[in-house]
This record gives structure tokens, sequence and C-alpha cells, in this order.
């Protein structure tokens, strides 16, 4: 057997490996690996010391991710063969990518989701995902492009399904795990056209044939291609919740666990609007002419669906659900135009949106452990008198993703309207501007709920997050130290008055993602520095 | 001292005295608001006599990427502005300190935004600045009328808001394009520098519905008929302070920025859409008349006044003749320093009739409030220009402006001024004299009330007897604004005389 292997390995000459620029892969495969072994260490009776090391032991992974990444800013490196590609573009995504990560961990501490499914399959799963996205922005080629889809969503699937007693979370699951099965098979299934029309799996190859003239020129170009680019795009799509693929997008938000939430709502979103811009403009960039005016469209009715959905809900991460529909609408006009001013906007718009909402998932991950009905938007009336910590930076996050000046959310829209306007593409900013008319409607519900109703009594006394962690029975097989939370109730944290010393991680992430909402809204420059890096990483647009 | 002072004391001193004791907020509000009177009136006293320029320029790059500066300025169009903007809010801050409100340290630092973000857009030199105070300034209506507002509040703070930001942004969408078509029409690069946009005239088809997204905006913002729904609902439910500077002084915001935006950025778009909004302005000083005079709510009657005088304002910017445009600036003065307390007397009133803003319940309270009465009467007779007051000059250039572009509307408009005293004295006749209303307990004028009322009826007076302080100020500045469109105007009836 051995023989046979090394054998094998004789033959197969792989590709030069440049480990440097490769380091932050291995750092999220290795950390994640090690991560999972250390939640393995260890009988039921050190469960609370394992919530407590796993944790930290993530977010120093993802920290040395982030440092790793941070200085290999500004050295472009392609790596593997020109498989992947370690450039500004894909480090700035995956910056987002490892700040929505740490801010998931956070979320995560007390969280119910970790300690029924484990903490450390939870947390390696999470270390997996940012792989997965790393990889799929880095990706140059097909292959890694697909390799890197899977990694990311798969692990995905298992952590919105991680409440397992409860049951909405287990039909979030299942119900990820089925549409974005269809979503990674119509996307496999382009690629495969694309690779039949091309004969070349790397972008830059599909690109010079696209541009060598060397396919059928028909009315419309090559029916191959144009199906596989087609397909693509739905592919995408059903990642990035784009409209009229987006249907899973609020069931899911809603039963998932709120942390991961949090994470699919901003890592995902920046990860599919990522790969939709290397692909797009990048691969497919001169066939603009026959794509941008489907994608047009859709951008256009993903504003509409998502903002008019958003009206009636009175689930808080259901309307945040239509809401991230409906800005997944506004990043697509980035890709649109095609244009080194469309990326930039994009890019921007991605890391104001992680901002936003990550603010807003960490107030609603505070009043959710406060209240049991803390989704609704019942729970948050009169958060203002109640909690001020919390009511400010869900307020300025509302504002924020309204687009008001003085918030990172105007500066977003402002960059995209100019990109837009910029690339002949007025009607698209109308569109936009008029989405974020409607949009005006259910966030401002939310800051009057905070500021102008008084608080309603919460449904039933001793309903609270630690009875109702005792109520739940097991509804799936879970983990040993799980099952024996389940019975024995153990676990009960110090119930105070004052929320922000209950649970200070989750004030700390509000607070501080609040606060970047405003600064950065009145000084942006570092943002546009940072997109406009990322820009140039794709080169040929003007 | 530069206007970066000015603009952001009043917030920043809020900020402070939202870590101090709550019943020291409302003491605190009124000093801050001195303060930065004392400030404004320094920056009128240094401000030079005849320069069309801007003075006590504040430039710096904010956004390098998009060309966007934190440039502020002052000259002619916006100084007087920017003293009233402080005297009103002196006035409301001198009128809500000594009663209490729920969570005063709350209330005060939204008076103070709500300063910060008017001063701000008073003095923006630069389009995409001017947008972000724009919005920034109506952030802190929501709140005050939301949480310290009359009965179904929210419904109507909802409704004001979204009608305001859904003007908001067809200007955003504007003003973008202002700067994105000028850089491309022209070959520069990118700016939102209005003294530099001025130079990069727009092609007539982009002036055109970019003129449309401005004006949409501010129309909404004053209001005009038709843009006016939230009005009747908004105003009711804003507390008295609040109504009162939204009423002075936000809708001037919207005014003054047809002045230095619209008529400076997009001249021919202001002549091609002279008589449609001549016809805007002539209807709502009609309807605004008209329902003023009918309807059965103090607060309502000066609401519905404020639209005519708003229309008489609109009116003599788009005569798109100096003085039209002088009597547009003066009457956005006057109009903010009466408006202001006519609603603290309308308040005056609804508490000597038992806390009803209805005409019906009240009546004859001047019986027992002789100095009440004649305050009221001095601001009445204010509002409805009798000759004498600066109101009066205002119409009159008004009209005389109108009269030399539009004989026409100029002649309906007067009816105008003809409607305003009958509303004004229908308000002064049924509230205070007539019968004694069912629930009426009168008394004299308090303290607490007479305070601002007496302070602004005393600006009233000195700007009755000294009209010439804020024209002399205006004209050259007003000139310069308007001169692109006056050109523009004069070559398109060359055009026409040529045509046939």
């Amino acid at each position: 057997m051995s023989f046979v292997l090394t054998l094998a390995v004789a033959h197969l000459k792989g590709p030069h490996i440049d480990w440097a620029s490769f380091m932050p892969f291995v750092i999220l495969g290795g950390g994640a690996l090690i991560v999972l072994l250390v939640g393995l260490l260890g009988g039921s009776e050190h469960t609370a010391t394992r919530g407590r090391v796993v944790p930290v032991l993530t977010i120093a992974v993802l920290a040395a991710f982030m440092v790793i990444g941070i200085s290999r800013f500004h050295h472009p490196a392609s790596i593997i063969a020109g498989a992947l590609s370690v450039d500004d573009l894909a480090l700035v995504l995956d910056m987002i990518f490892a700040v929505a990560a740490i801010a998931c961990v956070l979320l995560s501490l007390r969280a119910r989701a970790p300690e029924t499914a484990g903490h450390g399959e939870y947390y390696a799963l999470l270390l997996f995902s940012v792989l997965g996205m790393s990889v799929l922005v880095s990706a140059q080629d097909l292959v890694t492009l697909f390799v890197g889809f899977e990694l990311l969503s798969i692990p995905l699937y298992v952590l919105c399904a991680s409440e397992y007693r409860r049951e909405g979370s287990l039909e979030s699951g299942l119900k990820y795990l089925v549409i974005g099965s269809v979503g990674s098979a119509t996307l496999v299934y382009g690629l495969a056209l694309v690779y039949g029309a091309t004969g070349a799996t790397s972008f830059s190859a599909i690109a010079n044939r696209i541009s060598g003239g060397a396919l059928a020129t028909g009315v419309l170009g090559d029916p191959l291609l144009l199906t596989g680019l087609g397909l693509v795009l739905v592919g995408f799509a059903f990642k990035a919740s784009v409209a009229p693929f987006h249907q899973w997008t609020p069931d899911v938000y809603e039963g998932a666990p709120t942390p991961i939430t949090a994470f699919m709502a901003t890592a995902t979103k920046a990860a599919a609007l990522g790969v939709l811009l290397r692909f797009f403009d990048v691969a497919a960039i001169d066939l603009q002419n026959i794509w941008a005016p489907a994608m047009a469209t859709i951008a256009a009715i993903t504003i509409i669906v998502g903002n008019v959905g958003a009206l009636g809900q009175s689930s808080i991460k259901r309307m945040l659900g239509y809401s991230s529909v409906a800005q997944a609408g506004y990043m697509l006009t980035g890709v649109v135009v095609g244009t080194r001013l469309g990326v930039d906007a994009t890019v921007l718009y991605l890391t104001v949106y992680l901002m936003m909402n990550l603010a807003a998932f960490a107030v609603i991950m505070g009043v959710q452990d406060e209240r049991s009905d803390g989704d609704d938007i019942s729970g948050i009336a009169g958060l203002g008198a109640r909690s001020p910590w919390l009511a400010w930076p869900m307020t300025i996050a509302m504002l924020a993703l309204a687009g008001i000046p003085g918030t990172v959310g105007f500066i977003g829209k402002f960059q995209l309207i100019h990109a837009l306007v910029n690339g002949d593409y007025t009607w698209l900013a109308i569109v936009l501007v008029l989405g974020s008319m409607i949009s005006l409607a259910y966030y401002l519900r939310v800051i009057a709920a905070i500021w102008m109703r008084s608080p309603t009594p919460s449904p039933g006394p001793g309903y609270t997050a630690e009875s109702s962690r005792r109520i739940l029975a097991p509804i799936a097989g879970g983990s040993p130290e799980a099952d024996a939370l389940g019975s024995d109730g153990a676990a009960t944290a110090a119930v105070s008055s004052s929320f922000s010393t209950r649970f200070p991680e989750v004030t700390l992430v509000a607070v501080v993602f609040g606060a970047a909402c405003v600064v950065f809204g009145i000084f942006p420059s570092p943002l546009f520095d940072l997109a406009a890096h990322a820009g140039q990483a794709i080169g040929g647009l003007f | 001292m530069t206007l970066t002072i000015l603009i952001w004391l009043p917030l920043a001193i809020a900020l402070v005295a939202s870590q101090l004791p709550a019943q020291w907020a409302g003491r605190i509000a009124v000093l801050n608001s001195l303060i930065t009177l004392g400030i404004a009136i320094d920056f009128l006293a240094r401000f030079k006599l005849g320069h069309a320029g801007l003075q006590f320029v504040t430039d710096k790059v904010w956004i390098s990427s998009l060309g966007i500066h934190y440039k502020l300025g002052l000259d002619g169009l916006n100084v007087a502005l920017v003293v009233t903007t402080c005297i009103v809010f002196c006035a409301a801050m001198l009128w809500s300190a000594p009663r209490t409100w729920d969570r005063p340290r709350t209330f005060y630092f939204q008076f103070a935004l709500a300063q910060s973000g008017v001063l701000g857009a008073f003095c923006a030199q630069d389009l995409a600045l001017f947008v972000a105070f724009f919005d920034l300034m109506l952030i802190p209506f929501f709140f005050l009328s939301g949480i310290w507002g009359g009965e179904d509040r929210v419904r109507a703070t909802t409704k004001l808001v979204i009608y305001t930001l859904v003007g908001s942004f067809f200007m955003l969408v504007g003003a973008i394009a202002t700067g994105v078509l000028a850089a491309s029409q022209h070959g520069t690069s990118l700016t939102f520098v209005l003294s530099s946009l001025q130079a990069l005239p727009l092609s007539h088809s982009s002036q055109i519905w970019i003129f449309l997204c401005f004006a949409i905006a501010f129309l909404v913002k004053m209001p005009l008929v038709p843009f006016h729904g939230w009005l009747r609902d908004g105003y009711k439910a804003m507390p008295i302070p609040a109504v009162a500077v939204f009423s002075a002084i936000l809708s001037k915001v919207a005014a003054y920025g047809f002045l230095r935006i619209v008529l400076p950025l997009f001249p021919y778009a202001a002549v091609h859409f002279q008589v449609v909004m001549l016809v805007i302005a002539l209807v709502s000083i009609l309807w605004g008349t008209v329902v003023a005079f009918t309807t059965p709510d103090a607060r309502l009657v000066v609401a519905y006044s404020s639209v005519a005088q708003l229309g008489f304002i609109t009116l003599g910017i788009f005569s798109l003749h100096p003085d039209g445009g002088q009597g547009a600036l003066l009457q956005m003065v006057n109009h903010a320093l009466v408006t202001a307390p006519l609603f603290f007397i309308v308040a005056a009133l609804a508490e000597r009739a038992g806390g009803s803003e209805k005409l019906a319940d009240m009546g004859g309270i001047a019986f027992r409030a002789p100095i009440l009465a004649t305050l009221a009467l001095i601001i009445t007779l204010a509002t409805l220009a009798i000759p004498g007051s600066s109101n009066f000059i205002g119409e009159f250039l008004i009209l005389f402006g109108v009269f030399n572009a539009k004989l026409g509307i100029s002649m309906i408009a007067a009816l105008g001024v003809v409607g305003a005293a009958v509303y004004a004295l229908r308000l002064y006749i049924r509230a205070l004299h007539n019968r004694v209303g069912p629930r009426v307990t009168s008394f004299e004028i308090t303290v607490r009330e007479a305070v601002p009322v007496v302070g602004m009826v005393l600006v009233i007076l000195v700007l009755a007897f000294y009209p010439q302080f804020g024209l002399k100020r205006s004209a050259p500045s007003l000139r310069s604004s308007i001169a692109a469109a006056q050109l523009q105007g004069a070559v398109g009836s060359r055009q026409v005389a040529q045509a046939p």
C-alpha cells in the first residue's frame, strides 16, 4: 500500500507552492483542526472550561489570519499554478470574513448553539467556512472556485441546524441545505458549460478565449457559453440571496441561531459578491454588453422585492433577511457597471454592510437573551429607556441601513450611485434610490419601536432564556455534553438587572460596530483607500 | 473664530450636558443657545458689506476620492438666516427650559443636534456637504415629534420623515449626478464644491432632470402644494418648541436651497420651469390662505399660513428678478421671526382654553390678559404684513419682482396679501376677543411665557424700523446668485424673438 503511494507521489509532480503566500489558508485550515481536537479533550465535566478555551482559541486563529493577511497587503501573489490569487481584493474580503467570524464567536459565547452542538465542532465549522470563503474569493480557476464554494456552504448548513433542540433551527438548516444544493448544482453545471465552451478553467484563459474571438458568434454570441454564464449567475444568486432566488433567505435567517445569521448575512454575502466581481468583471468582462443588462434587471428586481418583502415583517431577523436581499441588489449594481469605480463601490459597500449588520444582529442577540420574544419587533419596544447601550447601536444601524448622512450607509450609497451615474446606469441609480425610500418605512419602524413605544411585558412569567433552555427536549441526537446540559439544566448565568453587565461581549460588539458606523460615516477616507486598493487587484477595467 | 465652531458648538455642549445631571439640562440648553447666538452676532458684526463673495471661508478636503470638501462660508444669502436660526433656537430653548420634559437630556440633545444640522446646511458651500446636513437636521425632529409629540405621534412622525427623506433621496441622486456629469461633460476631476460647479455648467437636458430632483426635495420640505401631505399631521404631532423651529427654520433651508444651489447651478432649468414654479407658488398661496381661513384649529391656522408665506417666498425666488429675490430673502427672515412666537402664543392660548387648540374653545382671553393680547396683536399685524412692518416690505418687493416678470401671476398673488389679513385677524379675534369660550379660564401672561415672545417681538420691531439691515447685506450676493438665470432668461427671450 505504502509502496503504491510512494510511487504515485514520485510520478505526480504537483505545482510549486509558495508557502509564504499560502499561509492564510494554512492557518485557517490548521487552526480549524486544532479547535476541533481541543473541543474533544476532557470529559463532560470540563464543559465549562471548554466553553471558554475553544472560543479564545478560535479568535486567536482568526487574529493570526488577519495579521498574516495585513502583512501580505500590497504583495499580490498568484499561487499553486495560478489557481489562487492572494491579492488586495482577496485580502480585503478576508478581513471582512475574519471580522464577521470574530463577531460571531463573541456573540456565540453565551448562546445556546455551541453548547448544544459541542464547542469544538461549532467553532471548527465556523473556521472551515471562513476558509471556504477565503478560497472562493481568491479563486482564479473554475475548479478552485467550486471547491471554495462548497467548503463555504457545507459547514454553514450544519451551523444553521446547530441548535437542534429547536425546531426552527433544524428547519432552517434543512431548508438551506436543500436550496443551497440546488444552487451548487446549478453553479457546477454552469461552470462545466463555460469550460465546454472555452476549453479553459482559469479565469484569465477564459477571458482570452472570449476576447480572442475564438468562439462562435451568433446573434447573442456563443449559446453554450451564454447558458453557462447564466447558470453561474444563478448559482451565485442563490448564495448572495438575489431575487428571484432569495426565497430561502428570510426563513433561514429567522431560524438559524442569531450569531450564525449575523455571520451568514455579512460574510457569505461578501464572499458571493466578491466572486461575482472576480468572475464577471474579469473572466467574462468582454461579454459585458450581453450579461450586464440581464444582471441589471435582476439587481433592480432584487432591490424592489427585498424592500417590499421587508415591509410587513414583524420578526426583526426576517426583516433583516429581506433587507439583506435588497442590499445584495444594491451591491450587485456595482458589479453590473463593470468599471473600476463599480468594483470600488461594491467592495466599499461590503465593508459598510458588515458594520451595519453586525451592530444590528448583536443587538438582536442581546435582546433575545433578555427576552424570549426578542426577535419580534415588540421585544425591542421601549429599549431606549431599558438599555440605551443596545438602543443606540440599533438606532445607528437602522439609520445607516437606510442611508442617512453621518453614517457609513450614506457613504456606501453615495459611492454606488456615483459609480452608476458614471457608468451610464442612471436608471439603476434611480431604482436604488426608490428602494431606499421604501426601506425607510421598515427601518424607521424599528427606531420608532425602540424609542417611542412603551415596553410590552414578556410573554408569561418565568419564560426566560434559562428556563426555555430546560423546557426544550432533544429533537435530534447531540453531543453528550449537550444532553447532560439538557437534563440537569446546568450553567445558569447570573441574572442581574443591568443588561450591559450581564452580556458585556454582546454589548461590546454592538457598541463597537455602531460607533464604527458613525466614525467611518464622518471620516470615510480609510474605507475609500481600502476599496481602491481592492479595486486595483482587478486589472483591465477603466 | 471659524464657522466650524459656530456649527458644532451646540452639539459639543449638548454632548457634555448629556453626561451631567438631568435637572441642569434645561439651563445648559438655554446657555448653549445664547452662546451660539452670541457667536452668530459676532459673525454678523464682522461681516463686510458690499462683497458678493464668501467670507469666513473654511475649506478642507473631506473625502478626497470623491472631491468632497468641508467648505463653509457666509455671504449675503445666508448671514441673516444664520442669525435668525440662532434667535429662533434661543427662543425655543427659553420656552422649553421652565417646563418639565420626559428624559430632558435627550430632549435638549435633539435640539442641539438640530441646530448644528441647520447651521451646517446654511453654511455649507459644498453640494455633498449640504445634502448631508439637510438630511441630518431632519433626524432630531423624528425623535422630537415621535417621543415628545401629541396623540397619534408615531404615525404622523413616520409620515413626515418618509415624505422628507424621499425628497432627500431624490436630491442625493441629483447632487451626485451634478458632480459626476459636470466632471464628465467638461473632462475635469470630480468636485462637489459649489463655486467650482458653477464654473462647469451642465448640458440643458441634464439640468432639467436634476432640477426636478432638487425641486422635489425642497418643495416637500417647505412644504408647498401638492407636496404638503405630511403637514397637517406633522405639525399637530410635534411639541410646541419643535414645531416652532421646524416651521420657522427648516422650511427656510429649503427656500434657501433654491437660491444657493438651484438658481446658480441650473439656470437654464430655472428659466425653463419658471412658470411651473410660479404656478405652484401661487396655488400654495391661495390654497394655504383658504385653508388657514377655514380650519378650526389655531395651530393649523399658523401651519397653513406658513404654506401661503412660503408660496410668497418661492414666488419671489422664481421671479428671477433681483427685487423679488431680495423680497424672498427678507421674507424668509420675517416669517421665521413671526411664526415661531405665533406658535408660542397658540400654546399660551391653549393653556387658557383647557388645553384645547380648537378656536371654538377659545375666545375672550384678552379680557383678563391684556399684555398677552398686545403681544399677540403685534405678531398678528406683522403676519398680515401691515404697512410699516418688515413683512410688508418683503411682500412688496416680492410682488414687485413678479410684476416685472409675470404680470398676471403677480395680480393673483396680491389676493394672498388680502387673504393673510383675513386669516390672521380671524385667529386673533376668535381666540382673544369674542364671547368667552366655554372652557376658558384666562390669566395674564406669565414670565416663562413672556420671555421668548417678548424677545422675538423686540426683534420684529427692530426689523420693522430698520429693514435695510438685512437688505443691505444680501444685495450683492443675491444678484450674483440669480445672475446666471437672468442671463439665461434674456438669451431665451431673444431666441424666441428671433425664431419667427
